[in-house]
């Protein structure tokens, strides 16, 4: 999911093209109702009126890619961005997969860097059919036309054709196989902090998201879940909740029971009296420590799979002049997005349809084509905005149980998780345990890194065959084979142990993990040479000029060297994640009790080109932050089998008197453009660890902290 | 019959005498800006006025309203405290995914219409019970002091 992509150019131009053509015919013939719009590619529907509608193939969950997605398209088919609509595309793999994926889904901060060209194409090709379907009414040569805010222009003549009076004429022309592309120069919306065109509507009230989706005789349901992954319903005593006023309906799953009612609190009421016998299955014993436990015995006994060794690492090790080893340990977590779960489904006999907001449209589409019976195209997707994915939405676990009580009741059923549930029956981000040593010279070089990882797989979750054993999965390693420094020896490994709790990914995926280990320890290194974490760190990049200059800018911008006050210290992080290079320095104080407070965040990014260079920043501040918070605050943990955490209370968030002032400094490099959303995320835990240890000399290895290490009496 | 005052109309709405405030709002109004967060008072994404202060909507039940006023985020933007809010939010580009900024731009109008100029500690003070998961914390702050200056 992470660092370098080499996908050929050539590859790129045709999926880019097929992509615009396939789309030109069948959304051509799926739009022809009455005065349809014309549409130019998937991605462009032009009405007659002119109204511009650019089809999103990415979901907006606040990463702001409606509007960098729009933006690409815009630029090249030459619209102001205030003169169009953005619309969320429905299921169609064949039009609208991610080309890093092949596959319709958002995740990973791939977006932009997977729809950087051929959105751009697919805007540029609508533009030259436009040109020529004005040219072709003139009766003159499309040369000699030019565009302007969705406008042909025939200067020599002053003649002026709007998109809306050429668009049916421009879809029935043959659509350009070499789109010219401008020349960055010539940007005129990329590169500018362009309003974001998702947001009035969340600032009054009126932006749907799946939970506010109202349907024609549309029910709404609450549910009771097996208190333990795995249990199932024994016996169900129905009489109580039959009898509270409003409640229609109870209807079982393996797993679970659904109230419905003539309204949600109707519906909540019937659970509450509910009386389910569960049986719970084989993980009702399992606890926090029976999970670490096996975890250890899988990272002592279990066989590595190697994922990059270079050197004479053992040799390495034997001659060092130093040697240092270390362990960490990192949680389960889980996403608890703002808008807690839920899906509306109507299931009739002809046909199926669901209102949600999901990072895996086609995949939530198959599943309700599997458990209704119905053919793929008989399922219509209607997706939404999004409150929040982080990871949660791209699995369908939770829209497969909606499907799977909708299709016992005729009308259109609204499930309604609860925040305990939307938690506790998450699909969590892998624990980990990590192994590390390393060798240093007699000048404290490094001279040899080594780094195990034993963890779950969150693949084989996403894999239709799951994940064989005995291949590496990248992601358990991504951020530790590939980090920004060289090291003379290096191996890096894999031991796979999936745990008894189902897993998914979480934003920053691997690397959140992975750098949070590999920052931590290599300022263990630094502060075992005697040297200063950056001075150390920027001795090991004399081969990356990209991650050199994020850092340079970072301690500059943060006053590194500046002194601090007692109990008080800074923290760096360094990354090379999602084609992005980010540099953090977090500052913190330490109070005596071991309260934690965050003073200032400065970071440096470098994600070559900006689309938009305002949501860059505020991708990076509330990335940040988010990964600040889980480090301070949150692991999932459990106990008979049940997660322990529920809500706000006990699963707890940073708040805004919490947050310090944060900075954010952009470098122009120029570079393709890389992923953003999940960039800060990836930096915070580690640029937290080391100013805790700056501050306190205690050094961080487990999350969430541990706020008992930090205080004076034992830290002294 | 529960009779409520909202946004300057009056509705009679029949829900059981524990139903909250939240869910007469969405389920039986259809003013659905006014979201779910957590049920319990702890997120505020539910925050609505009644009689001009920020009340959590999941904690109070409809039937305890009485004759109070209430406004929610559909009509907010039709006082002048609301509306420099919702549009400083815009300004600063506050939102990310946007599920908790009715909440946000709810608690942050009660405040400046009480406070026109809040410094730092009073605007945490009086937006520390709204969490945001994006965590556009940042904004949200000068954001509001944007709003008090105009
Ligand atoms: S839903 Fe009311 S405070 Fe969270
Ligand atoms: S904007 Fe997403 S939770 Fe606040």
């Amino acid at each position: 999911m992470t660092g370098h992509l080499s996908i050929s150019r050539r590859k790129l131009i045709v999926g880019g093209l097929m992509v615009a053509f396939a789309c030109s015919t069948r959304a051509r013939s799926a739009t022809s109702k009455a005065t349809g719009p014309s549409t130019i590619g998937g991605f462009v529907r032009i009405s007659q009126e002119g109204g511009i509608s650019l089809v999103m193939p990415s979901v907006e969950m606040g990463q702001g890619v409606y509007t960098a997605e729009a933006a690409l398209l815009a630029e090249e088919l030459d619209v102001r961005l205030d003169q169009i609509a953005a619309i969320a595309a429905p299921p169609d793999a064949s039009l609208y997969a991610q080309p890093l994926f092949k596959a319709q889904m958002t995740g990973g901060s791939t977006s932009i860097r997977g729809f950087w060209t051929p959105l751009r194409q697919a805007g540029a090709a609508a533009r030259s059919m436009l040109v020529a379907a004005a040219a072709q009414a003139w009766g003159v040569h499309p040369d000699e036309c030019s565009t302007k805010d969705g406008t042909v222009l025939h200067s020599s003549t002053g003649r002026v054709l709007r998109y809306g009076e050429v668009a049916e004429l421009a879809a029935t022309l043959p659509m350009s196989e070499h789109p010219k592309l401008k020349s960055p120069g010539d940007f005129r919306i990329i590169g500018k902090s362009q309003r974001r065109i998702d947001t009035p509507v969340k600032v009054n009230g009126s932006a749907v998201y799946g939970i506010d989706v109202a349907v024609d005789g549309m029910k709404t349901a609450a549910v009771v879940i097996s208190p333990v992954d795995g249990g199932k319903v024994k016996s169900v005593d129905e009489t109580d909740a039959r009898k509270i006023p409003g409640v229609i309906d109870v209807l079982h799953i393996g797993d679970a029971v659904a109230v419905v009612g003539e309204h949600y609190w109707a519906a909540r009421a019937g659970v509450e009296a509910l009386n389910v016998d569960w049986d719970l299955g084989p993980n009702a014993k399992l606890t926090t420590a029976s999970i670490r436990a096996e975890v250890a015995k899988a990272a002592d006994e279990g066989t590595p799979l190697k994922a990059l060794e270079h050197g004479d690492v053992e040799a390495r090790l034997r001659s060092a002049a130093k040697r240092l080893t270390a362990e960490y340990e990192l949680p389960f977590l889980a996403h608890a997005t703002m808008e807690p779960i839920n899906t509306t489904v109507h299931v009739r006999p002809d046909g199926c349809d669901i209102w949600v907001g999901t990072q895996t449209p086609v995949v939530a589409q198959k599943h309700a084509a599997r458990i209704t019976g119905l053919p793929v195209d008989k399922v219509t997707l209607h997706n939404h905005l999004i409150g929040g994915g982080f990871g949660r939405r791209l699995q369908a676990d939770t829209i497969e149980q909606a499907v799977r009580f909708a299709k016992q009741v005729p009308y259109p059923l609204k499930i309604i998780w609860t925040r305990e549930q939307d938690i506790r029956h998450d699909r969590f981000r892998p624990c980990y345990l990590d192994r590390l040593a390393a060798g240093l010279d007699e000048q404290g070089r490094p001279s040899v890194w080594t780094h195990r990882t034993t963890s779950g797989t969150v693949r084989r979750y996403f894999d239709e065959d799951g994940w064989p054993d005995g291949k590496l999965d990248k992601d358990a390693v991504d951020g530790a084979w590939d980090s920004p420094y060289a090291f003379p020896a290096i191996r890096v490994d894999w031991i796979r142990h999936d745990p008894p709790v189902k897993l998914n990914w979480w934003r920053g995926v691997g690397p959140t993990h992975n750098v949070f280990v590999v920052e931590s320890f290599l300022d263990e290194l630094a502060h075992t040479a005697g040297q200063d974490p950056i001075t150390y760190r920027r001795s090991l990049l004399d081969a990356n000029p990209r991650a050199r200059a994020v850092l340079d800018k970072v301690a500059d911008a943060a006053g590194w060297n500046m002194p601090s006050e007692p109990r008080t210290g800074r923290g760096v992080s360094l990354h090379q994640n999602f084609g992005t290079y980010a540099a953090l320095v977090v500052e913190v104080a330490v109070a005596p009790s071991g309260e934690i407070s965050l003073k200032k965040i400065v970071a440096a990014v470098d994600c070559g080109i900006q689309i938009n260079p305002d949501i860059v920043r505020a991708q990076i501040e509330g990335g940040v932050l988010f990964g600040l918070s889980a480090a301070l605050f949150n692991g999932i943990t459990f106990d008979e089998g049940r997660v322990q955490q529920g809500n706000f209370n006990d699963y707890r968030q940073l708040r805004i008197n919490e947050t310090p002032p944060i900075e954010v400094h952009l470098l122009n490099s120029g570079e393709r453009p890389g992923g953003l959303g999940e960039v800060g995320t990836v930096s915070a835990a580690p640029a937290l660890g080391n100013a805790i240890f700056a501050a306190t000399g205690v050094r961080i290895r487990r999350l969430p902290i541990d706020r008992k290490l930090l205080s004076k009496r034992e830290s002294s | 019959m529960i009779s409520l005052k909202i946004n300057g109309r009056t509705y009679s709405v029949q829900a059981p005498d524990d139903m909250p405030l939240l869910w007469v709002l969405r389920d039986l109004l259809n003013l659905k800006g006014t979201k779910f967060g957590c049920g319990i008072a702890q997120c505020g994404a539910c925050t609505v006025h009644v009689d001009g202060r920020p009340v959590r909507s999941c904690m109070l039940s409809a039937a305890n309203v009485g004759s109070r006023e209430v406004t929610t985020i559909e009509a907010i933007g039709q006082k002048e405290s609301g509306r420099r809010i919702q549009q400083a939010w815009l300004d600063l580009e506050v939102v990310q995914c946007g599920y908790c900024q009715s909440g946000q731009i709810m608690s942050a109008a009660a405040l400046v219409e009480r406070n026109p100029s809040p410094d730092d500690a009073e605007i945490d003070a009086a937006m520390a019970g709204n969490i945001c998961r994006c965590a556009t914390y940042a904004r949200i702050r000068a954001a509001i002091k944007s709003a008090s200056r105009t």
